[in-house]
């Protein structure tokens, strides 16, 4: 909270009454908006001298113009993953999902189903617990549990270390299980190949246009639990046309780890993607 | 959430360009279409700076508006989500400005 004059700090947010339709934005009293659309917001920490420090600051401060991208250490370190799998002939994958979509049933089955022809390893990760990481190994495979603590994704600098102790083999593809969240992940290059998000569908077939950024990073949508359609209310073509809305490219698979059905054209991908390294 | 992990690479990044001196402002530039909340880089800001020579500092966050070109009809697009349709029914859109995630200055006393 600002404490000059007491309003809320949360400008980008915005409250929609579904009885009167009427949308509330909150207009900060220091957020000011140029002509171009950019908007600008001051922080509150010295807001009794503002204009004082800012004038001293021109007086006696030095500006250093940086224009340094934040995300560059990781997208660097991404760059030099992606590099790692190029020369390895590795095929790297990054499944992003919410908690729940059926991540890793749809991960073991695809190890099983695929163990003669595709050598596939997994670096795991969650914020707690090495479940998921137990359920992998059961296949036979190898298998590393990143647990990210407190943070809700994964970054390039964990799958570096990752493959230190995975040490994949040459040829062979390695699938990155991301913390279940449609949120942050989509915005951390790992130095995959490609990013796969899940969605099932019992979570509600406008998830696409609630949490766009995932996916339009993605190349490729897995719709699971197919299976499960007699029992809840999901209309798959909405679901289809949301995703190609914010995606035009998406392509789509419909799978059911539990019956197999569908998974053959996942595998087909899988397959071609291997095939295109 | 993720703004948490970003505030402190700005914090480590401004310290290492700042080499001792103490920082008395930040500015940012953030694309409206980065899935970063400005004011979530505020709260923490507070935060990530204690003990560091950006503790106190002024933080200024410019938030850029996205803009999309139509790869149909060639349009410029006003984008408030990282998707939309073109008036000329299009959705295929590129974006050219909105993802913005920058330092774009630091002012050390």
């Amino acid at each position: 909270m600002c404490v000059t004059c007491g309003c809320s700090d949360d400008a980008q947010s915005t409250i929609t009454n579904l009885e009167t339709g009427e949308v509330e934005h909150n207009h900060h009293d220091h957020t000011h908006t140029l002509p171009d659309g950019t908007i600008i917001t001051h922080s509150h920490n010295h807001d009794p001298q503002h204009e004082a420090s800012q004038v001293h600051a021109k007086i006696h401060n030095t500006t250093i113009s940086l224009e340094q991208d934040i995300l560059a250490k990781n997208n660097l370190i991404a760059a030099q993953n992606r590099g790692w799998f190029k020369g390895r002939n590795i095929l790297a994958l990054n499944l992003m999902s919410s908690p729940g979509s059926g991540k890793t049933t749809l991960l073991t089955r695809t190890i099983h189903d695929l163990k003669n022809q595709l050598p596939i390893n997994v670096i795991e990760g969650d914020q707690e617990t090495a479940n998921d990481a137990q359920k992998i190994k059961e296949t036979g495979c190898k298998v590393v549990q990143i647990n990210t603590g407190t943070g809700c994704h994964l970054e390039a600098s964990m799958i570096d270390r990752g493959l230190q102790q995975l040490n994949p083999p040459l040829n062979s593809v390695v699938m990155i299980e991301n913390v279940g969240n449609l949120v942050c992940p989509a915005l951390f290059d790992l130095g995959e190949q490609a990013k796969v998000v899940i969605l099932s569908v019992t979570e509600g077939e406008d998830k696409p246009l609630k949490y766009p950024h995932m996916f339009r990073a993605s190349e490729i949508m897995i719709l699971t639990k197919i299976d499960l359609l007699p029992y809840v209310q999901f209309d798959m073509q909405k679901c289809i046309d949301y995703a190609r809305k914010v995606n035009p490219q998406i392509q789509i698979f419909q799978v059911s780890a539990t019956t197999g059905a569908g998974l053959e054209s996942w595998y087909g991908w899988l397959s071609a993607k291997v095939g295109n390294l | 959430m993720h703004e948490l992990g970003i505030t402190q690479n700005i914090v480590a990044i401004v310290s290492e360009h700042a080499q001792g001196a103490k920082v008395q402002r930040v500015v940012l530039e953030i694309g409206q279409l980065s899935a970063i909340l400005p004011d979530a880089i505020e709260f923490c800001f507070d935060i990530c700076t204690q003990g560091t020579v950006l503790v106190g500092a002024i933080l200024e966050i410019r938030e850029i508006p996205g803009l999309a070109r139509c790869r149909e009809c060639g349009a410029e697009i006003h984008l408030d989500k990282p998707f939309g349709i073109c008036s000329c029914g299009s959705v295929q859109l590129d974006l050219i400005a909105g993802e913005e995630l920058k330092i774009k200055e630091i002012e050390i006393a």
